[in-house]
């Protein structure tokens, strides 16, 4: 084998040119003009992608409440004004910023943990087990996956709405449709469970929990069977393999499969929208959508900019945080069939 | 011989056991799916049969004032004759699988060559450029879409800023002022027989786009470092140039995991709700609207919860076509122990 070995050119500017940039070893030579080639379309890419994010820091960190009129990308001046208003005041209705955000955080938080739960025994049945009509049945927990929360809508708000409890006066309640008011009395209606933060998360977890199934299976699906025909000798029953062999090797994946049901109904919309309509169970997302509205004029755009960035800012970090585990989740997930 | 009848009972006991553990495993899952999934499926096939309206909502199915109208509903759907201004079925059909279909054909190959230009050996800043082009995975649709829907603004946005101060550099000195969101006549008229794109669309392609390219950019990166460097040792050795890696051993080892990714592209973009309807609303002239912003639409403002239910179970019928084509192409359902 012989090594090429090129002449040097004189010209100090092609050698320059040609010289090698790249700082691993053992890598292949990346020649400078390679290299500046490639950071300006890096740096063009980059710039695409912050094109939209500095808009609105931009925008969250001006004191006015209009939006300029010239393209304005780096922040002129740093006011917190606008954080401060809309965390003393979110909405129009005297609800606190702290009532939404507990809010958002049991609603996503709740419907994470449910379907987590509900969850990972079907997608260890789904990975594991040889059965009759597996096909089917596995076919009919991934409906819902495509048909979206919002095909189920007008069913589940129909179904919810018959649920509620009413004041029927004399210290009377009555749980309908279980019970109903004595005749000719309509009662007041003191609970609707459609008008519940608890409805709405009973609704999301129909969505939650095919793609819970579906990422637990395609996680449990690389754990090697070795080791439960290692605790099958040994003579454990499929129970305690389950809870004690394959459950603890399953941990991170059951935090990131909980982390990314949360962070999909953290910004949930559609269906809180539909449901609720008492401010006080507004969720962040709500109000977010609520700023905008329909009458763009009078958006308070430094406000809904800096409502926008904290409603992101906690689950992006999150997610850059755990984003090894995330896509690592996903892609064995998606790659394991 | 007792016990021998014992240990065959035995048997047949653990036998049985072991036969119905899986269905024993399942039980949570159908459980609470028999009760939020395919019960409410079922009233809704019954719902979509009826004049369901405001006014039944008190007493739901019982209400007496609830008439049967046999497919009415579904016939309303189809001849667009729902009392909906714009509404054409086979039109909204069409833009959602061209809506999805293209966001697809744009996000995995622009993902692909990202991934692929991140993964260059000796890159300088490889790590803060990563960090920079995961931030559109992690920030909310629902922010994004207000944001661009705002960037997109006629009077206002920072498209038509950017634009202006384009112009102005190569000479013009007149601002630009696109219409984006609101303008319906449409830049080529001959795409999509069904009815033309608007600008709209096109709007909501590049917001999109920058949502959906990074996505594919991870998956391919996971894929990518799994590729073993001494293949492309072996081939330069061999005298192949850069594109012919590519080709031959770049895309073929990344095809496992890209297509179940873009086939998770599609079925995301086929039913982004929350985005479509925070960009445009389905707007202009419901040029824009997809299957489930609309069925959205016909509950919450129009209130025509029987249409409504109609309309979902032909979204349900498409969707169940769309699975079952994705998982023969994907094999999801396939269990990996029987592999």
């Amino acid at each position: 084998m012989s090594t090429v070995t090129q002449t040097p050119s004189k010209n100090i500017f092609v050698r320059l040119l040609n010289m090698n940039t790249s700082r691993e070893v053992g890598g292949r030579d990346v020649p400078l003009w390679r290299q500046i080639l490639l950071q300006v379309i890096t740096l063009i890419i980059a710039i695409e992608v912050l094109f939209p994010i500095m808009y609105i820091v931009t925008l969250s960190f001006s004191s006015k409440t209009t939006r300029p009129s010239s393209l304005e990308l780096i922040p002129k001046e740093i006011s917190l004004t606008a954080y401060q208003q809309v965390l003393d005041r979110p909405t129009a209705n005297p609800v606190t910023f702290s009532k939404l955000l507990t809010n958002s955080f049991l609603l996503s938080a709740g419907v994470g943990v449910v379907a987590l739960f509900v969850a990972v025994t079907a997608a260890y049945a789904f990975s594991r087990f040889k059965f009759k009509m597996r096909q089917v049945l596995m076919i009919l927990v991934f409906i819902p996956l495509l048909m979206p929360a919002v095909g189920l809508a007008t069913p589940l708000y129909l179904l919810m709405n018959q649920f509620r409890i009413l004041e029927c006066g004399n210290e009377i309640t009555a749980l309908y449709p279980l019970m109903s008011c004595a005749e000719g009395v309509t009662g007041k209606v003191v609970f609707n469970l459609r008008d519940s933060l608890l409805g709405v998360g009973i609704a999301l977890v129909a969505g939650a929990l095919p793609f819970a199934v579906w990422n637990l299976k395609g996680y449990l699906d690389t754990i090697p069977l070795e080791l439960e025909e290692a605790a099958a000798i040994d003579g454990a029953n499929p129970n305690q393999t389950f809870f004690l062999i394959v459950l603890p090797l399953a941990i991170p994946q059951l935090a990131v499969t909980f982390f990314l049901g949360f962070i999909g109904h953290w910004q949930e919309f559609a269906l809180s929208w539909l449901f609720l309509s008492k401010p006080e169970s507004y969720t962040l997302a709500m109000t977010l959508y609520n700023m905008t509205g329909q009458y763009a004029n009078a958006i308070p755009w430094n406000r809904f900019a800096a409502m926008a960035i904290i409603v992101a800012l906690p689950v992006a970090i999150t997610y850059i945080a755990l984003q090894k585990y995330i896509t690592g989740g996903l892609v064995t997930g998606a790659v394991k069939g | 011989m007792a016990t021998a009848i014992a240990k065959k009972t035995r048997k047949k006991n653990t036998d049985f056991r072991k036969a119905i553990l899986p269905y024993l495993y399942l039980l949570p899952a159908f459980a609470v799916m028999a009760v939020i999934v395919f019960y409410p499926l079922i009233y809704q096939l019954i719902v979509s049969f009826t004049d369901f309206q405001t006014k039944d909502l008190r007493f739901g199915l019982a209400s007496p004032e609830l008439n049967f109208i046999g497919f009415q509903n579904y016939v309303d759907i189809l001849t667009g004759s729902l009392p909906v201004q714009n509404f054409d079925f086979l039109r909204v059909l069409v833009f959602n699988f061209w809506w999805a279909l293209t966001n697809v054909l744009l996000h995995v190959p622009a993902g692909v060559v990202i991934a692929v230009l991140l993964n260059t050996q000796g890159l300088w800043f490889k790590k803060i450029y990563r960090a920079i082009f995961i931030l559109p995975v992690v920030v909310p649709p629902i922010v994004v879409a207000t944001v661009w829907r705002n960037i997109f603004d006629e009077n206002y946005g920072a498209m038509n800023q950017f634009l202006t101060a384009a112009a102005q550099f190569l000479g013009s000195a007149d601002p630009v002022r696109i219409r984006w969101l609101t303008d319906f006549t449409p830049p080529i008229e001959w795409l999509l027989p069904t009815g033309a794109l608007t600008l709209a669309y096109y709007a909501m392609m590049v917001a999109n786009f920058w949502l959906g390219w990074p996505f594919m950019t991870v998956v391919a990166t996971g894929a990518l470092q799994s590729i073993p460097s001494d293949l492309y040792e072996a081939a330069s050795i061999d005298g192949a140039t850069g594109s012919q890696q590519f080709w031959r051993i770049t895309v073929p080892l990344i095809r496992p995991a890209m297509i179940p990714a873009a086939v998770y592209g599609f079925t995301l973009s086929f039913n982004l709700f929350a985005f479509v309807f925070f960009m445009t609303g389905g707007g202009p002239a419901r040029s824009t609207e997809i299957m489930v912003t609309f069925a959205y639409d016909l509950v919450r403002n129009l209130r025509l919860f029987g249409a409504a239910a109609a309309f979902s179970v032909f979204i349900f019928i498409v969707a169940l076509i769309v699975f079952l084509i994705t998982n023969r192409i994907t094999r999801a359902t396939e269990s990996y122990t029987e592999a």
